[in-house]
């Protein structure tokens, strides 16, 4: 198939469209205003909607409104706008609608900077909102992935009926790479999805209490309500067979890095440079960071392999939690980090990984 | 001859019994809401977006397509709904609260996009679920949990008034005050709702419905008093009558 060059932003938005994505509600923040522009342009040749939010609140409520009524919906931000939208995610989780929502993710707290970051990682996989609701959260390391999970992710919204995060970082929404799309779902597979959704989506019901439509974010009943997470808990169980994860060269690896996203793209090159050296070195990258791929870490060789080295660009460290309740403290975790939109250099990931194992340069 | 002149509207759950205070003015407010939506054969179309506080609780009763929008949010979510359901009948029922205060930024501007839905706005100026806090359209000197000397306006600025307000904007199509203090009112209420949902299944745009009601309970006063304070204070304060109808 051929492949188109694009800018990430604009191949994640393009992807979503190909999945049925038929509307979009966004507000302007830096490093992503391409993926509301490219749906202001695109979604009107589809018979979509583009609708420019007020805020980040108001555009997640949007897209809560649009899924509730059975449609394809999105929004997209990044750090400090993702967390506007913390309310609506919440709701969205609470009664069962399946949107995508991207993070761009720049460097944070506050209004950070603009430059890409991962510091965003505890709150995407462990509380993107009040109530202790869970989601799927994809990761994706190139322009590629970007898209290939994106298509993926409202499949997977769908299939559970709950809201689906992709976590990127500025990188991935700037940079421009040749991409391989997937194919355009025709009109037809498109309201097909919609009508599947009928019997619970807000779009009019004949008049009939027991199967009137009712979005509800929440119930009065305590008992109910404990159902409810009862319920939910059961589906976020069911993600362990959801894992993604990218082992590379981890055999006979005696130094394993454990990175996501454009980290960890930068990390494998390294491990390249690092093999050549006749350096035992490998890479476990979570593609979903939630749920996480806690069993890569467990089932490691602990008698052979020396160090985990956790490469990640956020200070603290973030996804080192998660590591570490894989590892289990059966090695030591080294980390080699970087923040505040700066971008972790190949050479800085080589340095650490030869002084680890006692070699110069 | 049996003739039947009267039944409850069947957008009410046939075996729901009120359960809002003595005097609370939301059962009117759904019935009306209910016999408009039958008369124009609009209720298998309808769906509602509920705000938080005591309009939530409608969710408890109506036999029709509803959902719950986050305090505040229902224009957004509306506006979500009624742009991928072009032929559905939408409608928000929110508070003073949620309106007025912590929505008011998705409340006006729904309105200035003009988006083809009709907010139905419950106007008693209090925080009624909650107990009894200031509202934005708390009046001046009136006592609120939160105001306990009642509302200064050194302190507190004044009545909040959205239909004079939204009626700066060029969008909207229909505003309009009313109340159900009286017989005469609540008819006057249904005509105007049926008008709003009429403008909007004709594609003209935003209408907002404000209506007037009381909050025995966190007005402190026997439903009987709470009317007259309602007749003789709240509507003193927000005049009665159509800000706006572009026809």
């Amino acid at each position: 198939m051929a492949r188109t060059f694009m800018k990430g932003s604009e191949a994640v938005a393009e992807a979503a469209v190909r999945a049925g994505c038929r509307f979009f509600a966004g507000y302007p923040i830096t490093p992503q205003n391409e993926v509301p522009e490219y749906f202001a342009r695109r979604l009107p040749e589809v018979d979509g909607v583009f609708v420019q939010g007020e805020s980040e609140v108001a555009s997640i409520n949007m897209v809560y409104g649009a899924a509730s009524a059975g449609v394809r919906s999105m929004t997209s931000s990044s750090s400090p706008g993702v967390s506007l939208k913390s309310e609506g995610i919440s709701y969205c989780a609470a009664a069962r609608i399946p949107m995508v929502y991207c993070n761009f993710q720049r460097g944070g707290p506050g209004v950070g900077a603009i430059q890409p970051a991962q510091q965003d990682y505890l709150q995407a996989t462990k509380a993107s909102g009040n109530g202790g609701f869970e989601m799927m959260v994809l990761a994706p390391s190139t322009v590629q992935e970007a898209v290939d999970l994106t298509y993926k992710a409202f499949d997977l919204a769908d299939r559970d009926r709950n809201p689906v995060l992709l976590l990127a970082d500025g990188v991935i929404a700037t940079v421009m790479e040749p991409v391989e799309l997937p194919e355009m779902k025709s009109d037809e597979e498109v309201q097909k999805i919609r009508d599947s959704k009928y019997s619970w989506a807000c779009v009019g019901h004949k008049l009939d209490y027991a199967n009137r439509s009712w979005i509800q974010p929440g119930q009065w009943d305590t008992v109910k309500m404990q159902k409810e997470n009862e319920i939910a808990e059961e589906l976020y169980k069911s993600w362990e067979k959801d894992v993604m994860v990218e082992e590379y060269e981890v055999d006979d690896a005696e130094i394993v890095i454990a990175s996501y996203g454009i980290s960890a793209r930068i990390a494998k090159s390294a491990v390249e440079i690092l093999r050549k050296e006749g350096i035992k070195v490998g890479l476990i990258r979570p593609i979903t960071v939630h749920p996480f791929p806690y069993k890569s870490f467990e089932n490691l060789d602990y008698s052979r392999v020396k160090t985990i080295l956790d490469v990640e660009m956020s200070i603290p460290a973030q996804m080192i939690q998660d590591v570490e309740l894989g590892v289990k403290g059966r090695c030591p975790i080294e980390t080699c980090l970087v923040s505040g939109g700066n971008i972790i250099s190949r050479e800085a990931i080589i340095d650490k990984v030869r002084a680890l194992v006692g070699k110069e340069a | 001859m049996e003739q039947l002149l009267y039944k409850r509207t069947d957008y009410i759950q046939e075996d729901k019994v009120s359960g809002f205070c003595p005097g609370c003015m939301h059962s009117t407010a759904m019935k009306v809401i209910g016999e408009s939506l039958e008369e124009l054969g609009l209720v298998d179309k309808s769906v509602s977006v509920l705000g938080i506080g005591c309009c939530g609780l409608h969710m408890d009763y109506m036999a029709a397509d509803t959902t719950t929008a986050p305090h505040g949010r229902a224009c957004a979510v509306a506006t979500g709904i009624k742009r991928v359901s072009p032929d559905s009948l939408v409608y928000t029922y929110q508070g003073d609260g949620d309106l007025a205060s912590i929505g008011l930024a998705e409340t006006m501007s729904a309105a200035n996009r003009g988006e083809n839905f009709t907010v139905i706005f419950i106007n008693n100026g209090i925080y009624g679920m909650t107990g009894g806090q200031m509202a934005p359209t708390t009046l001046v000197g009136m006592k609120a949990t939160t105001a306990p000397n009642g509302r200064n306006p050194e302190e507190h600025g004044y009545p909040m008034h959205v239909c004079e307000t939204l009626d700066k904007l060029t969008a909207p199509h229909f505003l309009v005050r009313t109340s159900l203090n009286t017989p005469g009112n609540v008819l006057k209420t249904k005509k105007y709702i049926k008008q709003a949902f009429q403008y909007q299944m004709e594609g003209k745009g935003f209408s907002m419905i404000e209506i007037m009601t009381s909050c025995p309970t966190n007005w402190g006063l026997n439903s009987i008093k709470a009317l007259d304070y309602l007749e003789d204070s709240m509507i003193k304060e927000f005049p009665l009558g159509v800000v706006r109808d572009l026809g």
